[in-house]
């Protein structure tokens, strides 16, 4: 496109850096030079895309390839997307400034179900078709990973294939497959991706064809190739590769702004609620001396003055206490600051809270998740009230004043008692606080709507309707009427979306197309969703969204996702939630394995990968 | 986390050049930071629970606009060898950043923002308006007693006389293409605005990019 165009645009858009690129250590490859090109677009704004982690890790990844060129796109805000509409501009990398339809595959991160009519956008703005079926040779390949992947199917319409699982080694895969097929006579995208299906991993939603009973439930997924597989399993890497070398540094200031490592995928607690600790599964811990070097790298390639050790549970990691000791060792004079997301509920956590924390004592987070000891057996989160209350003690003793807790409303079995018991527990915080910092105690409660999902144990569960979360969102509201206390919840509109699309089958294809041509954009930013455009946009399909969200569903119903598999067994999460009916609860699988089919799925000799013996 | 010393003060001389048009201030600030880390030059850092690097730039230039010759002035905690910093500090630059010298200063100087007085702009114009009617636009708004305006600002509407803040105009062709050189007052009371001035011009449809390059200081310091 015209360089100047584009500059008469920038000059005239909100936060133009945005769009320009030139990071430090973005990767301007020559384009000739290359045999494919890969565009990683991100659908939402470049600040929160900026901050994912999995996207950071393939661009380096594909661009240590010397055949392979990636690049990155955002989704543009309203202003920029009308003003590329308006110029006549295609939707371009940042690096290169091409337009997508030249790049060769086109793959969408897709962590968030609100995202999905940013994906239409940028498809729309590219100038690239919509529906897959719409795409024939002469279009990039549109691909998806990320953790929506787990229930694809509301996207199945306009995605060409879907990443399951850990991408680190399929998409390389992906990539060679298409550079070898695209090179040969006679290539055909549909040859490409019967190919590409038989690739582990790798769901080709255009391979099976789903049909429906008269109550809108569905009556089968039938591949409609003999090739594509029964059913499709996740990836995973068996060793977490090293984490990458060099991060791109954003000018502008993004939602994770510092070098962040993932010290742990997986996660050992089996909260039943959790999709992340489900399907991340098996838990593999990366060694301290690992970190450490990536840590270093990273910080000497990127000049930030902050690293982020990322995990599901960073106080599981069976290296936390020598792996900030060195940190702290290292860094401390270097007014290098170091975090650590994902706290446990235990005095340990806010032992080492306090160790990285000992001048500035900003907040700490915890999540009980439930009010009553009885719900929180329900979701198997293991946190007794005496350990919140002795955690808190902890956090005031320790100096902290203000403590954000979170919970979750709409639990199955929830009652109007255990909400009230979230008030009575926080009160006891509350006292807690105020016998060591008087009146200087602040808490902050943040209560969400409990959304089922896909592959977890509360698959088959309704969601809580919105009028008994209503009235209990009102309990707590007065209740917590309390000067110290600052309440806050979700949107309860965005949570039902999210409920829909997130167990919703493909029918949800024109729906999601429908309210994006109605106008549905940055559906997870409170001040562009309209739930009016989605709820439009079902009644004209004729679907209920109470059928997705509050319907329970019986053990023998076809689920949308039931053709892809986390490796976490379908009998294991079903005895989970009768076990969670019951109020049962289950243990940590550090300490005993629940044979929830992990280890069998990928072969595993061990089961989860700590350091022991790995370790130092 | 102790507070440092600053033993060395350095000047340095650069450029924010075209691909770095569209960067903030703030986070043009960051990016000077985050470079000066990776060259691991010892700069000294305020006091505080948040410690920042002393590091301070004489004028702001807002987005979307170059600048030439923009000027910083970086504290240091431990005395270094000028050649020797330029050269760690060089290979750290993001493209769009270019440094045309370091040298050191006195400590005890006044601060970069406190020595500016004024900022010479080099505006281009896309092809259209001739040179006459340049200069019979430039003649006619040097000519004006006073040119009250309005600017829209995110805290509410300035009004404000434009005049008194134009030291310097002068316009021409340069390979065919209209160009505006103005000298603007940029102190602690009044900052001219070359978009402003271009407005006021009646050129605002033609202007095509704005580079300031000079930074001038007050006289006697």
């Amino acid at each position: 496109m015209s360089g100047t165009a584009l500059e008469h645009l920038l000059s005239r858009v909100t936060k133009p850096g945005r769009y320009s690129g030139g990071e430090w250590n973005s990767v301007r490859k020559e384009w000739g030079a290359a045999r494919v090109h890969f565009a990683l677009a991100y659908p939402d704004t470049y600040e929160v895309g900026m901050s994912n982690l999995g996207v950071g890790i393939l661009y380096e990844l594909l661009n240590n390839e010397p055949d392979i060129l990636a690049e990155r796109v955002y989704a543009p805000w309203g202003d920029m997307e009308r003003a590329l509409a308006a110029g006549n501009v295609e939707l371009y990398t940042l690096e290169s400034r091409r337009p997508l339809r030249q790049f060769d595959l086109l793959g969408f991160s897709l962590q968030y179900e609100l995202n999905y009519s940013n994906v239409l956008s940028m498809l729309h703005l590219a100038g690239i078709p919509l529906l897959a079926s719409e795409r024939d040779e002469s279009w990039p390949i549109v691909l998806a990973g990320g953790s929506c992947n787990y229930n694809p199917e509301p996207m199945a319409d306009f995605i060409d294939l879907f990443v399951l699982g850990d991408g680190e080694e399929v998409l390389l895969e992906l990539v060679r497959l298409y550079a070898a097929l695209r090179a040969a006579p006679g290539y055909s995208k549909a040859d490409f991706l019967r190919r590409a299906a038989l690739l582990h991993g790798v769901y080709v939603p255009s391979l099976y064809r789903v049909t429906y009973h008269a109550d809108g439930c569905i009556a089968s997924i039938e591949p409609t190739d003999k090739h594509a597989p029964a059913v499709v399993e996740k990836r995973i890497v068996k060793v977490l590769p090293p984490p990458p070398a060099r991060p791109v540094v954003p000018y502008l200031e993004v939602i994770h702004d510092r070098v962040a490592v993932e010290i742990m995928r997986g996660c050992s607690r089996g909260c039943r609620f959790c999709q992340a600790g489900m399907v991340y599964r098996p838990v593999r811990e990366r060694p301290v001396v690992e970190v450490l070097e990536a840590v270093e790298r990273q910080l000497a390639a990127t000049g930030h003055e902050e690293v982020s050790l990322v995990s599901l549970s960073s106080t599981d990691y069976s290296g936390i206490r020598p792996l900030l000791e060195k940190l702290q060792e290292k860094y401390a004079r270097q007014r290098i600051s170091i975090s650590l997301p994902s706290l446990r509920t235990d005095a340990f956590s806010v032992e080492l809270a306090h160790q990285l924390q000992r001048t500035r004592k900003s907040g700490l987070t915890f999540a009980p998740e439930a009010g009553s000891e009885r719900l929180r057996a329900v979701i198997n989160k293991g946190v007794t009230a005496a350990d919140l209350l002795a955690t808190a003690e902890a956090a005031f003793r320790s100096g902290w004043q203000r403590i954000k807790l979170y919970f979750m409303i709409g639990l199955p079995t929830e009652t109007d008692e255990d909400v009230l018991a979230i008030a009575t527990l926080v009160k006891d915080v509350l006292a807690v606080g105020r016998r060591h910092a008087a009146g200087r105690a602040r808490l902050s409660v943040s209560v969400s709507t409990f959304i089922p999902k896909a592959h977890t144990p509360f698959q088959w569960a309704a969601m809580c309707p919105a009028e008994v979360v209503a009235r209990r969102q009102a309990i707590l509201q007065r209740e917590l009427r309390l000067r110290s206390v600052e309440l806050s919840w979700s949107d309860e509109a965005t949570s039902r979306l999210e409920g829909v699309l997130s167990r919703g089958d493909r029918r949800l294809g024109r729906v999601i197309q429908r309210a994006w041509e109605l106008g549905a954009r940055f559906d997870a930013w409170a001040e562009c969703f309209r739930p009016d455009l989605w709820a439009a946009a079902l009644n004209e399909a004729g679907l209920d969204p109470a059928f997705y969200t509050e319907r329970e569903r019986a053990r023998d119903e076809v689920l949308p996702w039931s053709r892809l598999s986390s490796g976490v067994s379908d009998s294991f999460l079903w005895d989970e939630n009768e076990r969670s009916i019951q109020g049962q609860s289950s243990e940590n699988c550090r300490e005993a394995c629940l044979g929830c089919g992990i280890r069998e799925s990928f072969d595993l000799s061990r089961c989860p990968v700590t350091l022991d013996g790995v370790g130092q | 986390m102790s507070a440092s010393l600053e033993v060395q003060r350095l000047r340095i001389v650069f450029a924010k050049q075209a691909e770095l048009r569209y960067i903030s201030h703030l986070d043009l600030m960051r990016a000077w930071e985050r470079a000066l880390r990776r060259a691991r030059l010892p700069v000294a850092h305020t006091q505080g629970f948040n410690p920042r690097p002393r590091l301070l730039f004489a004028a702001a230039l807002a987005v979307g606009w170059t600048g030439s010759a923009e000027l910083l002035d970086l504290f240091l905690e431990q005395r270094v060898d000028l050649r020797l910093a330029a050269r760690a500090l060089l290979v750290q630059l993001p493209p769009g950043l270019e440094v045309s010298s370091i040298t050191e200063v006195d400590l005890t100087l006044p601060s970069l923002p406190a020595q500016v007085s004024a900022a010479e702009y080099r505006i281009e114009l896309a092809p259209g308006p001739s040179a006459a009617e340049l200069g019979e636009r430039v003649a006619r708004l040097l000519a004006a007693t006073s040119l009250p305006r309005r600017r829209e600002r995110p805290d509410g509407v300035r009004s404000y006389d434009l005049r008194p803040l134009v030291q310097e105009l002068r316009g021409g062709l340069e390979n065919g293409c209209p160009l505006l050189w103005a000298r603007l007052q940029a102190d602690g009371t009044a900052t001219g605005r070359p978009d402003e001035l271009v407005d006021e011009l009646g050129l605002g449809p033609w202007l095509r990019s704005i580079e300031r390059v000079q930074i001038l200081f007050k006289s006697g310091v």
